[in-house]
């Protein structure tokens, strides 16, 4: 079958979450990547270089300058006329545009899937991660948002696509960018870092984070992330929270502190590869999904901790 | 102008899900169910605007098994004026849900249809999304913010990088995010209240909806549990792993 891949990019670069789903579109045929933005053509020509992409279809318009759903959603279903299947990232990107394609398609959309199975069938998590469901579909195209942890990133090298440039759809006239806040960081990406040290509660405010948190990350070169707790309270922005409502990560290496390990928070980091966590409670959920565990004041251990790495 | 706010019962979010044994789904009898945790932030936000004055009435619909209605007495405690429940007793799939609201929406002409951004038990993120197209209305997801002036509504968007903010020309979706608002408890004299606001039964043939899904659950499975580790006694001793994972020089 042939599988159209929205590309998730900033105008400027291809964001590593299309290539963790371009994998999982050549698990079901031929792949087709969409790149809608303003003047990306540039991004178009790196996508086309992704091992084992065939074909990039390039809209470049004002209208997709901000990946409004109002305006990307009908280009993609007007591509859909060639295409069996269309996938999207599992980011607040993907899932704003695919679902909105999948109405207008009149396909129920199968979200955020960690196996391809068949054809036609599709593993997801469902209930925080807490049930694995193994699902099949009648729709006789499909819509798909993937969870990128749960596939390895295709190459950004190697492949020879070309790139054919197609009209676009319009503006619809019903929804405008105002503006963003953006937060920039030297940090690497929370959903494509190695190593992840999160704060929780326990730490206490944003500046005891910054002062207890940053300079571990700093020296294990990580990624910081935080729960729905410190989020709220203020410690730090919402790009922060890992969780069944924030975001989904898999790093090696997941340090939790002063985090008490509710399903939700969970159902974030769950599938890293080595978790360990510091909480003054020795009864804490979260040492019954770690791998290491040390009890204690986090104010104590965590400076002491990153003065002898 | 009028606030639709739909409203799903969900297993409580202090429960722990169970896997049913012969792998059909998850064990719902018995145990407690209560309004998505999402929905509630819906409903609030939809009673705020009305107390501002700028909506003129609230109306909480679910789509689901007979007591569902007790979740839209929640909504109606909570400050909803009246409700419709669509009874339906087997599964209900995002996008027949949405075929529904679209219907509902259609009779009730709304100004502002506000959905939770996903349901913690499917986790979809889709049924708001898939409304707003299928009313060729603007949608402003996962929203932190929601204000209305005149025609137009901006929604400040929580997204993978930061906040976002669009500006919608109404009627439009607004789907909300944790951080929106805080849900109030109903007082009891709310909930006694409540007890007499308008609620409507319908089915959804009434809105000649085919409520037939697309997807057929094969299996539902545990994932692999995660064993607990080992407790390490100092800072040392978490370093020496920190080194043998390859993570620390
Ligand atoms: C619909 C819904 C969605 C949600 N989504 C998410 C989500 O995506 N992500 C998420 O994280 N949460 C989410 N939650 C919230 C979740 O249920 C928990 O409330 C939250 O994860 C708790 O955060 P915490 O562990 O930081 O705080 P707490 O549970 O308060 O834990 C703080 C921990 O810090 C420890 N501590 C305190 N002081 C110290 C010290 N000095 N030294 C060492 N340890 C210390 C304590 O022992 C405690 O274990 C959601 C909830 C709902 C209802
Ligand atoms: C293993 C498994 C077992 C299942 N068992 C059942 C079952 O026993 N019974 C059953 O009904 N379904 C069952 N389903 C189907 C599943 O509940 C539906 O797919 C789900 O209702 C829709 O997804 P969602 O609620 O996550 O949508 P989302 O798109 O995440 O929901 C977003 C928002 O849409 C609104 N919304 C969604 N649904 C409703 C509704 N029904 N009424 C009012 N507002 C709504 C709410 O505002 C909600 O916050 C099962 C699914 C699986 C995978």
């Amino acid at each position: 079958m042939k599988t159209l891949v929205l590309v998730e990019h900033d105008n400027a670069c291809v964001k590593d979450a299309t290539l963790h789903t371009v994998t999982a579109a050549a698990a079901l045929g031929e792949v087709h990547l969409l790149v809608a933005g303003q003047g990306c053509a540039a991004v178009a020509d790196e996508a086309a270089k992704i091992a084992g992409v065939a074909k990039v279809h390039l809209a470049d318009d004002a209208a997709y300058a901000h990946q409004l759903p109002e305006n990307v959603a009908p280009l993609v279903v007007a591509l859909m006329a060639d295409h069996e299947a269309f996938l999207a990232s599992a980011t607040t990107t993907g899932k704003n545009i695919a679902p909105r394609v999948a109405a207008l398609l009149d396909v129920m959309q199968i979200s955020d899937i960690i196996a391809v199975d068949g054809p036609d069938s599709f593993t997801r998590p469902i209930y925080a991660g807490n049930a694995i469901a193994k699902v099949k579909t009648s729709d006789k195209k499909l819509v798909i948002t993937v969870r990128g942890t749960a596939f390895d990133k295709a190459a950004a090298s190697g492949g020879s696509g070309t790139v054919e440039t197609v009209p676009g759809t319009g503006d619809s006239g019903i929804a405008s960018f105002v503006g963003a806040e953006i937060a920039a960081s030297e940090r690497p990406e929370l959903t494509s870092a190695r190593v992840i040290v999160s704060g929780g509660r326990g730490v206490g405010s944003g500046e005891n984070y910054h002062k207890i948190i940053d300079p571990l990350a700093d020296k294990l070169g990580a990624a910081t992330g935080a729960s729905r707790a410190a989020v709220d309270a203020g410690f730090v922005p919402n790009d922060y929270q890992v969780g069944q409502t924030g975001k989904i990560v898999a790093p090696d290496v997941y340090i939790a502190v002063g985090i008490s390990g509710a399903i939700q928070h969970l159902a974030g980091m769950k599938d890293s590869k080595t978790i360990i966590a510091i909480n003054k409670d020795e009864d804490a959920p979260i040492f019954q999904v770690a791998d290491i565990g040390l009890v204690g004041d986090l104010f104590q251990i965590v400076p002491e901790l990153t003065a002898k790495l | 102008m009028k606030i639709l706010v739909p409203v799903k019962r969900v297993l409580d979010y202090n429960l722990k899900p169970r896997v049913k044994a012969d792998g059909s789904g998850i064990d719902l009898a018995n145990v407690k169910q209560s309004m998505n945790p999402f929905d509630e932030i819906a409903v609030e936000e939809a009673i705020r605007l009305k107390e501002k004055g700028i909506a003129t009435e609230v109306i909480a619909v679910s789509i689901g098994e007979a007591k569902s209605q007790e979740t839209l007495r929640t909504a109606l405690a909570m400050g909803a004026d009246r409700a419709i429940l669509v009874t339906h007793d087997g599964v209900a799939e995002p996008l027949a849900v949405a075929k529904l609201l679209k219907a509902i929406a259609d009779e009730e002409q709304p100004g502002l249809i506000i959905l939770g951004k996903q349901a913690i038990d499917d986790d979809s993120n889709q049924t708001g999304q898939m409304l707003a197209a299928l009313l060729g209305w603007a949608q402003g997801t996962f929203a932190s913010k929601v204000e209305v002036s005149g025609e137009t509504v901006n929604v400040t968007r929580e997204v993978d990088g930061g906040l976002e903010t669009v500006a919608l020309k109404l009627p439009a979706i607004v789907t909300t995010d944790l951080r929106l608002n805080e849900p109030r408890y109903a007082s009891l004299p709310n909930i006694m209240k409540a007890k007499s606001k308008p609620l409507a039964t319908k089915a959804p043939g009434d809105y000649g909806v085919d409520m037939t899904p697309r997807l057929t659950t094969l299996n539902v499975s545990e994932p692999p549990k995660r064993q607990a580790g080992i407790k390490v006694a100092s800072v040392d001793e978490l370093v020496t792993k920190l080194k043998a994972l390859g993570v620390a020089a």
